[in-house]
């Protein structure tokens, strides 16, 4: 009986790995967001600080949802 | 040949019939910690998960020819009779474990009831054991653990990368984070759920002759088996998401949210590759290794033990329920009769237990467990995030039990 391992390994490895990337790049997205809302309250949204929050937020969730296309592009095709 | 056209036309049904109790019993894994945690409503919650079930059927069709080519071999002479033997068996456990709240694998039911119902009307050869291994069996036990562990990844990433971020901001991103995530377990699901009963059904069609060996299942297949699917989805499961919701642990939003990403993504991958896991196991695993990695890493051991029990006598109970069943069938039409008569008035009798204490929406947000047909756990602390509003309408109007 022969088992494809490697083909299993590299599934499970991964599918660890691209959950801990998109669960990363959303946490990130949202402390970007907190840092962003923190800058707005304070009345410094035009700020850099202010700025580089709100460009954190747009990217992380931007490769957040990249990743997730590209995976159900790759399924689909 | 009329008659066999006939039993062909009832095996579908019957398929369907799995599909569609699959549906309910599968609503849970995907949108049981949304709910629990209230980033959607109950009813909200279903018909999302219907609706893309019935997309995630269409995505992939790799796990249905694992079932309809691979794990049995149609040239050994599998007949309607066996498949709807094996169909019957898979209801049957589905319905009962159903019953008692325990989300249990609809595809080891339906995988079980095909390799028992096989060896018995065929012998050995009929089923292939390498695939049924290398596709089945290691995915099954692999996966609770690899989603496990990347939940707890995920978990312990989530709390510390947003340790210092303000409770509104990581509230609401958590909130949309965890549909997201449920709304991507719920195309995991169609992708690899929807796919047995196509499988099951392509493979009826090869064995009546009216499809060549190895094709890819027809269209109307796909859209048959995603929208009885996506119907059992919306219309039910509250049994059972009472248990993933509040059973096994306690479940804030960043777990919610780590678990469910874990699973869809084990899910999706396994699809592509066309091994027929168990999703109901790997989003048990999820919410498990989430509850580790979380807060207080307190999980609700005795749930996961008997979940544990019931995975196991799954794949064997369905395969014994399917190989009778197959016996019966073997006799010859009144076989087949009797054994659907038998089916539906078991079915219809567990249908009848449940309304005499049903579970239903109101009873997965609020704090009590409506009656003892839920496994009995110590309920977990609602967490603060819970929102007041939906926990006082489940409160004024929880059905009578």
């Amino acid at each position: 009986m022969t088992i494809n391992w490697a083909a299993l390994g590299s599934t499970f490895g991964v599918s660890v790995l691209i959950t801990l990337v998109v669960a990363g790049a959303f946490c990130l997205g949202i402390a970007a967001l907190s840092q962003r809302e923190t800058a707005v309250a304070d009345g410094a949204g035009g700020s850099l600080r202010g700025a580089t929050a709100l460009v954190g937020v747009v990217l992380s969730f931007a490769a957040c949802a990249a990743a997730v296309g590209y995976g159900l592009y790759l399924i689909a095709g | 040949m009329e008659h066999m056209t006939f039993l062909v036309t009832v095996v579908i049904f019957t398929a369907l019939a799995f599909d569609f109790t699959n549906g309910f019993h599968d609503t849970a894994n995907a949108m049981a910690t949304s709910i629990a945690t209230g980033a959607l409503r109950p009813k909200v919650a279903v018909a999302i998960s219907g609706v893309l079930n019935l997309a995630g059927a269409f995505l992939s069709v790799e796990v249905a020819k694992t079932i309809s080519g691979g794990i049995i071999d149609e040239k050994a002479g599998i007949r309607p009779a066996v498949v709807f033997a094996a169909l019957i068996g898979a209801i049957l456990w589905n319905l009962v474990t159903w019953l008692r709240g325990i989300p249990s694998s609809s595809s080891h039911a339906l995988y079980g009831g095909l390799i028992g119902a096989t060896v018995v009307a065929v012998g050995m050869h009929g089923v292939d054991f390498a695939v049924v291994v290398t596709k089945i069996i290691i995915p099954a036990v692999a996966s609770p653990i690899v989603a496990g562990v990347a939940a707890w990844g995920a978990t312990r990433l989530a709390y510390r990368i947003t340790r210092r971020s303000s409770a509104s901001a990581s509230g609401k991103g958590f909130k949309a984070g965890q549909i997201a995530s449920a709304s991507l377990v719920s195309l995991a699901h169609g992708t690899n759920d929807a796919q047995k009963t196509m499988g099951v059904i392509t493979l009826t069609l090869v064995s009546a002759g009216v499809l060549a060996p190895h094709s890819a299942p027809p269209l109307w297949v796909i859209v048959a088996s995603g929208a009885a699917i996506a119907a059992g989805t919306y219309l039910g499961g509250w049994r059972i998401i009472q248990t993933l919701g509040k059973g096994i642990t306690t479940i804030e939003a960043p777990q919610g949210f780590a678990a469910q990403t874990a699973s869809a993504t084990v899910i999706l991958t396994s699809s592509h590759m066309g091994y027929g896991l168990s999703t109901t196991q790997v989003c048990s695993g999820g919410i498990l290794g989430a509850g580790k990695g979380g807060g207080t890493g307190q999980v609700n051991w005795s749930t996961a033990r008997r979940m544990t029990y019931a995975w196991c006598l799954t794949l064997p109970a369905a395969a014994a329920l399917g190989g009778a069943g197959a016996l019966l069938a073997d006799r010859g039409t009144w076989g087949v009769v009797l054994l659907g008569a038998l089916g539906a008035a078991a079915s219809g009798w567990i249908y009848l237990i449940n309304r005499r204490r049903p579970i239903d929406a109101s009873h997965v947000v609020d704090g009590a467990a409506a009656d003892g047909s839920a496994p009995a756990t110590p309920l977990a602390v609602v967490p603060a995030q819970a929102p007041a509003p939906t926990t006082t309408t489940a409160a004024t109007t929880t059905a009578a039990a």
